[in-house]
């Protein structure tokens, strides 16, 4: 087991730094500097500005000020649109707040998606499994950023019982929608996934002979199938979660919750190369991070994994 | 003699009969088998009824997408309206143009992308894929360990730090998308080249001195070829919901062009001002050609997949 997490983190780490320089090189490849701009600087100026950002050093001396400077002091500069504010400001800002509504949207779409999915196999054939099915089929075309303007639609401009958009401290009025919208076609492919498992776990001969035994039906299906049947759900979990932190920004900019994706957007509007870079390489990380437990819990569960690879 | 004789006669007229009778390929029970499912023939249809649209639209078109009706555009949510006496049959959009033509401009556009971007997907992954898997040993381990380490990082981030740097157009959003999208596509080939590298008929080809990207060509990938349909289908409606979402935050497609996506975000925005039509035609093209696409492929999978058989 501890050969197989050493193993994993081998990798991982090496793809945080991939991640990096691809991120640094592509910034440096833009056509045009951070400064250029319609109207042009004084050279004076706009050598005093580079100088100030370190960016007249050679590139590779950038890039190794840039990858020290995120892993020992998990700094990410400056932002070169807002010249008060460093990237640590937006993230420390924004980054709260996506995690608040993210982690309940996450919750939720495995919960209920694990739930629904089992009821369905149990009951196959019945109007619980229509009804799901029909849910999850229909969820695969109502992405977060189709779902999000319905629910505005239904819940702010026809009963008007939720505000259309805002964060405010995150009230439970501002975060019901957001979590709504994300979780939503998650929570289908969760439910798609936990069926299609259940099901074959229960054709099993493990579950006949348990059957067989004469142990009562909720006992086999907690204690015999529901673990054999979460596997595959635990691997797309990782899918899952960067579905989700990617859909956090539609989120952020259509309720203007304020969250990190709402950063990146403007960045990505205003070319603020570092701030769009640094948040990037943070979600890559969390992202690997996430993949890296995900891998550990499913070899810790699976033991046919831990000995194979 | 003359009893034996007819004996043959009728033998041999058997046989001719026997021969007469076409030989089923897999492609023709696959066929029938597709044609059986209902869900996917009306999603074939409706499809073409898109497609149909998409192409035979303009003519019934009053308006060009470009055009300004100027007699609605100081009050759209009251005269924008969808009607078939101004012309406007999916009425105006926010600038007072044709949301009917802009509605065919965005089908063509988003259908474009996808198609494009799964056939990228559909070329490098079974190319690259099929490389690993043959060759095996060290080189597929390099070259499946490259995909993983692309595959975990957050992709949607990567292809929106590019469109930023290299400019917003739809070339740049073909590069973008295909370059992450063919990772899926290579490792479920790599996976069935595996099993197929064992096949006698490979075996035979080595014996006889064929060459190894002769062998991989002429019967490695058309073996392929089931799997890569099925798999293709389904990453259509990856390829649209991916630029749609792009489109949304207003970084994929520019004006004056559109797709399903762009419009969707534009109806989403103006709807609090009463003007539904523009988030519902929209709306209702992109659901009705996800759902088909998937049906699709869900046929598709059940016809050509001899497992579920």
């Amino acid at each position: 087991m501890i050969n197989f997490i050493l193993k994993r983190i081998s990798i991982a780490i090496p793809t945080i730094l991939i991640l990096i320089i691809i991120s640094f090189i592509l910034m440096h490849s833009a056509p045009g500097g951070p400064f250029t701009s319609e109207k042009p600087l004084p050279e004076q100026v706009l050598k005093n500005i580079n100088a100030k950002y370190g960016l007249d050093q050679p590139m590779y001396i950038q890039m190794y000020n840039y990858i020290t400077g995120i892993i020992f002091n998990f700094d990410f500069g400056p932002s070169f649109r807002y010249k008060d504010r460093s990237v640590n400001d937006l993230i420390a800002q924004g980054f709260p707040v996506t995690l608040k509504y993210g982690s309940w949207s996450f919750i939720i779409a495995v919960f209920f998606g694990v739930s629904l999915g089992v009821i369905a196999a149990i009951r196959q054939n019945s109007y619980l499994d229509y009804l799901s099915v029909g849910f999850s089929v229909s969820a695969q075309v109502l992405p977060n950023f189709v779902m999000a303007p319905i629910l505005v639609l239904i819940f702010t401009l026809w009963l008007g019982w939720l505000p259309g958009g805002g964060w405010e401290g995150g009230k439970i009025q501002f975060v019901i929608m957001p979590v709504i919208a994300l979780s939503t076609s998650y929570m289908a492919s969760i439910a798609r996934l936990t069926r299609s498992s259940m099901l074959e776990v229960l054709n099993s001969n493990f579950i006949r002979t348990a059957r067989a035994k004469g142990i009562p039906k909720y006992k086999i299906i907690f204690s015999h199938a529901l673990k054999p049947t979460l596997l595959p759900v635990i691997s797309y979990l990782g899918p899952a979660f960067v579905g989700m932190i990617t859909g956090s920004v539609v989120i952020d900019m259509y309720f203007s919750t304020g969250g990190i994706g709402l950063h990146f957007v403007n960045g990505a509007l205003n070319r603020d190369y570092s701030t769009i870079m640094g948040i990037t390489i943070l979600i890559g990380c969390l992202t690997i991070t996430f993949n890296l437990l995900v891998d550990i819990i499913y070899a810790w569960i699976d033991p046919k994994i831990r000995y194979d690879s | 003699m003359i009893i034996l004789n007819k004996k043959f006669n009728e033998i041999e007229k058997n046989i001719s009969k026997i021969q007469k009778v076409k030989g089923r390929s897999l492609w023709h029970d696959a066929r029938v088998r597709f044609f059986k499912n209902k869900a996917a023939v009306v999603s074939l249809t409706t499809l073409f009824l898109v497609l149909l649209f998409s192409f035979l639209g303009p003519i019934f078109a009053k308006w060009s997408n470009e055009e300004i009706d100027w007699s609605v555009l100081g009050d759209i949510s009251t005269l924008g309206y969808p009607s078939i006496e101004t012309g406007h049959y999916f009425g105006t959009d926010e600038l007072g143009r044709d949301l009917f033509s802009r509605v065919i401009q965005g089908t063509k556009i988003s259908l474009m992308v996808g198609i494009v971007g799964a056939l990228i997907a559909v070329v490098v992954g079974t190319i690259y894929g099929a490389t690993a898997g043959y060759f095996g040993g060290r080189i597929d381990s390099i070259m499946m360990r490259i995909v993983d380490i692309l595959m975990s990082i957050p992709y949607m981030f990567v292809l929106i730090l590019l469109l930023v740097i290299f400019g917003r157009s739809i070339l740049m959003l073909f590069i973008g998308i295909g370059l992450v999208s063919w990772l899926d596509m290579a490792r479920i080939v790599r996976g069935q080249t595996l099993s197929i590298k064992k096949k006698e008929y490979v075996e035979a080809a080595i014996t006889i001195g064929v060459s190894h990207f002769t062998i991989i060509r002429r019967h490695i990938i058309p073996n392929l070829l089931g799997v890569v349909a099925v798999y293709a289908t389904l990453l259509v409606p990856g390829m649209i919901l991916t630029e749609s979402f792009i489109s949304f935050l207003g970084l994929g497609v520019q004006e004056p062009n559109t797709s399903w996506g762009a419009l969707i975000s534009e109806g989403a925005g103006t709807m609090r001002y009463g003007t539904l039509w523009q988030l519902l035609f929209p709306l209702f093209f992109f659901v009705i050609s996800l759902f088909s696409f998937f049906f699709i492929g869900d046929g598709l999978r059940d016809a050509l997949d001899p497992k579920d058989r």
